[in-house]
């Protein structure tokens, strides 16, 4: 394998002429793999394999007359907002004065945002009038505050996909639900996420 | 004592078949190997289950770091001109056109533009930049910037990335959005880490089926 073969050429010497003495060309070979594996380990290291990805969004044209907006309805409503610390705040519908169905969940684990959309998505099923499109009603607000940060609202926004959820809209908070997200992270422990 | 002789075996091993597998991976991952850029600004991206690889031409990268600070860069250097010559005619700023090409990324307000171009390459961090002001809405100068670009990519393709930090606030965020509202920017894409879908969610059975992603 690693030798040479120092046989000559195969023709055959005379008689006569002398040999030269046969060295081995046995190389050792285990510092070589020694040094591929080490190159190999620092290849493999510093390779990028996964390239970043995608993810598109659309934004609302804000020019569109108001009346020609589509309206929601309100049983196909559900509205997140985002708060600080990973907090996270929903309601169906209308916002209640009292806010009796501002309620709160968590990005994952128990009580799951994506639950609450399954199970928002599941009730828009049961109520639908057209068969052919029964998730038509269904419609995700989301209300990033400002105190919420960046990966909240991919992790929202990626939520929407996870879901398959077709109709979502980024939208501005109001100022009432932003105090009723800054009292409740106030007096919510703070949830790691 | 008459002990039966163990036939003595060699121990050397011949290791040409394992130096050749060495090598043949080794030759692989140069071969696949692509060194990242040292990025001046630091940004950890959030992850989704979004598939679409990123753009890595003609792109517009608008950059939020973990303290909110905007930084905008233009991949193609004719642009990177026109962007500066218009900025020039419309705001009067007397920017080098010539420094302007050579900077990767622009991050200062428009006043600070010049000083900022006057630091080195390999000086210019963006943990040490002002960054582009975008989340005053009565000072968002991402509206003029955005302005320039879409004036200077007029009729050719553009890409437009956001690529933000986990840690950035919503209202860097919402500064870069108004700014693309106010120029009719529609459509833009987010910079990600790949993710699969959670097991069991309604993504994750459609890919199972075999159901193409819409994203």
């Amino acid at each position: 394998m690693a030798e040479l073969d120092t046989s000559g050429g195969g023709h055959k010497k005379g008689p006569g002429v002398k040999k030269g003495k046969k060295l081995s060309t046995r190389v050792d070979l285990t510092p070589m793999v020694d040094l591929g594996f080490l190159l190999i380990t620092f290849f493999i290291f510093t390779t990028t394999m996964s390239q970043p990805t995608a993810m598109k969004l659309l934004l609302p044209d804000d020019k569109v007359r108001p009346e020609d907006q589509n309206k929601a309805k309100e049983s196909g409503a559900l509205t997140i907002l985002m708060g600080a610390d990973n907090h996270i705040y929903y309601y169906e519908g209308q916002l209640k004065s009292d806010a009796s169905n501002f309620l709160s969940a968590s990005y994952n684990g128990e009580n799951s945002i994506r639950d609450v959309i399954m199970k928002k998505k599941a009730y828009v099923r049961s109520i639908a009038q057209d068969p052919n499109d029964p998730e038509h009603d269904l419609v995700v607000v989301i209300k990033p505050s400002q105190y919420c940060n960046y990966k909240n609202v991919i992790d929202i926004l990626d939520e929407m996909s996870i879901n398959v959820v077709k109709k979502f809209a980024l939208v501005d908070i109001f100022d009432i639900e932003e105090q009723l997200v800054k009292k409740s992270d106030e007096s919510a422990t703070p949830s790691s996420k | 004592m008459g002990r039966a002789k163990l036939p003595r075996k060699s121990t050397t091993i011949d290791m040409t078949a394992m130096c050749d597998v060495a090598f043949l991976l080794l030759s692989f991952f140069i071969l696949t190997t692509k060194f990242k850029p040292s990025e001046a600004i630091a940004v950890t991206t959030p992850s989704s289950v979004a598939s679409k690889v990123a753009p890595n031409k003609d792109f517009v990268l608008i950059t939020i770091d973990k303290d909110g600070k905007v930084f905008l860069t233009i991949d193609d250097k004719q642009k990177r001109e026109l962007v500066a010559n218009s900025l020039n005619t419309t705001k009067n700023l007397g920017i080098d056109v010539a420094k302007f090409k050579s900077a990767n990324f622009v991050g200062a307000s428009f006043s600070g533009l010049n000083s900022f171009l006057s630091i080195s390459e390999e000086n210019r961090k963006g943990n040490l930049l002002p960054g582009i002001p975008c989340k005053d809405t009565t000072n968002n100068e991402m509206i003029v910037w955005m302005q320039a670009v879409n004036e200077a990519y007029a009729g050719s393709k553009m890409d437009l990335l956001l690529k933000g930090d986990n840690l950035a606030k919503y209202p860097s965020f919402k500064g870069v959005l108004i700014a693309f509202k106010k120029n009719n920017i529609q459509k833009f894409q987010m910079v990600t880490n790949p993710e699969n879908a959670p097991v069991g969610s309604e993504l994750y059975k459609r890919g199972m089926s075999g159901e193409k992603q819409e994203n």
